[in-house]
């Protein structure tokens, strides 16, 4: 296998990985936009998190700010493995962003809320997977559309 | 056409996002209705009179709908404390009992309040069951539990246990229960402001502020 076909096979798995993060966000964005902290699966944890003040960035639902990172992740990802070079520049810094934002809703998580959502950790593995395909591309530059 | 191809699939993947978004949401969005003239708290007689803490005559009526197990409704207790003091002679709180049946304890925690209120400390038991509800949540005998709290808020215990299996405090939680779905009420807390329900979106202290300023702007006013 060529290292131009390996990175674009990784493209594509991660705008596939996006695509389930999109999912995820979507669902939490819309539960958090119609109050909805109640269908969580009957987990208090859940909606301890879900709930918390940490849950919102100046009134806005955090899992909104996630859906337009998936949606970017996925975008970029997509260009990326149709050879747009510019794709690729932005992919890298979203993903490493969306991988900060992650490692402090964990932190809020584990050491602020005590408390666990598995939609949020389902998020954070799908971040987590994106981070270490980003990680797996081979250095180097390969065919192109600019 | 491979150059378009990762546009039309953006492009797609963004339309199932916003429709799939835009139909969920409008299966959850609860349509709550507002509260009707007849449904109003003077309209009720006095078996029925709602739970009201404050100023009854503050110019602007908070009213929840909650469910005592429910977390969320939990914080939110917490927070309407911060609201009582703040606004206080500005304010009244009237709370509705909506056990939601997804929750084991709900039921028996709400007709522990009701009890409660048999002997003039609703409030006091409904405190309480916010305040320890991480505890009897969990807890594989409620009663018990509950028993210990009507104590320790001065209750008579007897009375209150004979009163939690009583006729009157069931219907006074199928009342409100029952009033509630009328409203179209699904999910709690769900808040009425000078019986205008409270948008989802504003379910949060920002939100429940500044409705609760513009109610009593618009008091002002008129």
């Amino acid at each position: 296998m060529t290292v131009s076909r390996f990175r674009t096979i990784i493209y594509i798995v991660a705008a596939i990985v996006s695509l389930a993060g999109l999912a995820d966000s979507t669902y939490l964005s819309v539960q958090a936009l119609t109050g909805e902290t109640l269908g969580c699966g009957g987990s208090p944890d859940c909606f301890r998190v879900l709930g918390s003040p940490y849950a919102r960035i100046g009134g806005i639902p955090v899992a909104l700010f996630g859906l337009v990172a998936y949606f970017s992740a996925f975008s970029f990802a997509t260009f990326a493995a149709f050879g747009y070079a510019r794709a690729r520049i932005f992919l890298i810094p979203t993903i490493g962003a969306m991988f900060l934002g992650t490692l402090w809703l964990l932190y809020v998580q584990a050491f602020l809320l005590h408390a666990y959502c598995r939609f949020c950790l389902f998020s954070a593995a799908t971040t987590f997977l994106l981070a270490g395909l980003v990680i797996a591309l081979p250095a180097g530059r390969d065919r192109s559309i600019s | 056409m491979k150059r378009y191809l990762p546009f039309v699939i953006v492009a797609l993947v963004a339309l199932a996002t916003i429709g799939s978004g835009a139909m969920l949401y409008r299966a959850r969005r609860p349509h709550v209705l507002s509260i009707p003239e007849n449904k109003t708290l003077s309209a009720k007689s006095d078996a029925d009179a709602p739970h009201i803490r404050g100023n009854p005559d503050a110019p602007v009526t908070l009213e929840e709908y909650g469910d005592f197990q429910c977390p969320p409704c939990g914080m939110f207790a917490t927070f309407l404390g911060q609201l009582e003091n703040e606004y206080d002679s500005r304010l009244r709180v009237v709370f509705r009992n909506f056990p939601l049946t997804m929750h084991e304890h709900a039921r028996e925690a709400a007709l522990a309040a009701e009890a409660a209120g048999l002997q003039g400390r609703f409030w006091e038991m409904h405190d309480v069951l916010y305040r320890e509800q991480e505890t009897w949540s969990k807890a594989p005998n409620v009663r018990e539990l509950f028993e210990s709290y009507a104590g320790t808020i001065g209750l008579d215990v007897d009375k209150f246990k004979k009163d939690m299996d009583g006729e009157q405090v069931k219907a006074r939680v199928e009342a409100d229960r029952q009033r509630g779905q009328s409203l179209g009420i699904q999910i709690t807390p769900t808040l009425f402001i000078n019986n205008q329900p409270l948008d989802p979106k504003d379910k949060n202290p920002e939100g429940i502020r500044a409705e609760i300023n513009a109610a009593l702007e618009k008091k002002t006013q008129t």
